[in-house]
């Protein structure tokens, strides 16, 4: 390796510890972490107090890292249970994605609290969660969790998209690295909205009760509040209304295109951002928690 | 059953299966990296990405049906394989430099 690759490479030391140096290394399954940022570099500036979130900030960033954290944890479920092997790895990456978002917005939010990423997400009681209601529901058949998915991505893409501009240097910096992940979660969504509803008559039947199933829960996640507004007045934030109509465009596209009509169902009541959930969310928390609270402070 | 009725439904109940090819971030040629289950050409390479390029192997991804590619007949090494073995006249060390010729 030059010295000029050297000196550009974010995380110098691991990636070239990792890969070796030199073309003879090179092959199908070099392994390399790349230098996107990471989780762990968000704790550093906070813990360095090089950034520190306002109480609003934080609480933004804790509604976009529950929103996460909920899904990943209900993806993770499809692992060993999807159709095929290859759909458990493609939900597992989706999930672990999903984690990674949830990992950055919660160590920033902490920021504001001193609380890490782990208390927020292993000490927090089910009414301090500010995730919305569609990421808490149940995975139902495969076309529901598709159909769930579907909704998510296109909803988290044009948010990521739009924060990459935020005011807040770590909100755009977690977004940005956010957006193209979630990108690929758009991609892969839609691909099997057109397989389940061009596949076979009961494929079809599976896709439009999965998009019935969930679409009472999109209207929350486009619902504008006091503290989203603020945040957006002040160049921090997106306002979630101003996501609907790109979205509504762009879903609707993929639902022609699959001969599906968009979902006419009456909304639910949502109150997520507010700590208000379903009675889902109870579930997936004592799941989730129950190690971390059984054993705390333990590591592996 | 009829032969028919056998072959609809192996055909339906299971992906086919597709060989995977990756080329790293350096220029090198396509490698063989493994083989995936898929319904279709766009999700084989979907799910290529996601079992083969977790991290970060690489920046291009052929996939190939299996039953698209023809392979030698691994009893038949004998025939096949060892033939070239002890003709070194077909390696270029053989052939000693004439004299006077520059550049070799």
């Amino acid at each position: 390796m030059t010295p000029e690759q050297t000196e550009t490479t974010g995380h110098g030391d691991i990636s070239v510890g990792v890969a070796g140096s030199g073309d003879s290394s090179a092959s199908a399954t070099r392994i390399t972490p790349g230098n996107a940022l990471r989780p762990e570099d968000i704790a550093l500036e906070v813990r360095t107090g090089l950034v520190k979130p306002s109480e609003d900030v934080a609480e933004y960033a804790l509604r976009l890292g529950d929103d996460a954290l909920i899904l990943a944890q209900r993806l993770g479920h499809w692992i060993s249970r999807a159709p095929e092997l290859e759909e458990d790895v493609a939900l597992g990456n989706i999930a672990l994605d999903q984690l990674g978002h949830a990992r950055s917005f919660l160590t920033y939010a902490g920021g504001a609290w001193e609380k890490s990423e782990d208390e927020l997400a292993y000490f927090r009681r089910e009414h301090e969660f500010r995730s919305a209601h569609l990421f808490e529901q149940p995975n139902g058949d495969f076309a529901v969790t598709i159909a769930r998915q579907f909704v998510v991505s296109y909803y988290q893409f044009e948010l990521y998209r739009r924060l990459t501009q935020s005011t807040d240097a770590t909100l755009a910096a977690i977004a940005a690295k956010a957006v193209k992940e979630v990108d690929y979660h758009r991609d892969h969504s839609a691909q099997w909205i057109l397989r389940l509803a061009q596949g076979t008559e009961e494929s079809r039947q599976k896709m439009i009760h999965g998009l019935k199933l969930v679409w009472p829960y999109v209207a929350e996640l486009f619902a504008d509040d006091e503290l989203a507004t603020r945040l957006a007045e002040a160049g921090a934030a997106v306002e979630p209304s101003s996501l609907k109509a790109d979205f509504d465009r762009l879903t609707g596209e993929v639902l022609a295109e699959a001969e599906l009509e968009v979902p006419q169902t009456p909304a639910a009541p949502g109150g997520g951002r507010r700590g208000k959930h379903s009675e889902h969310l109870g579930y997936i928390l004592a799941e989730m928690q129950v190690l971390a609270r059984e054993h705390p402070g333990a590591s592996w | 059953m009829n032969p028919n009725d056998e072959v609809s439904t192996s055909s339906t109940s299971v992906w086919p299966l597709w060989e995977v090819f990756v080329r790293s971030s350096r220029g090198l040629s396509h490698v063989h990296a493994g083989s995936l289950h898929a319904p279709d050409a766009a999700m084989a390479l979907r799910n290529a990405r996601d079992l083969y390029t977790r991290r970060n192997e690489g920046v291009s991804i052929w996939v190939v049906p299996a039953d698209a590619i023809a392979a030698s007949d691994p009893d038949a090494k004998g025939s096949f394989f060892e033939s070239p073995q002890g003709k070194d006249y077909r390696h270029a060390t053989y052939y000693t430099k004439s004299e006077g010729v520059k550049h070799l």
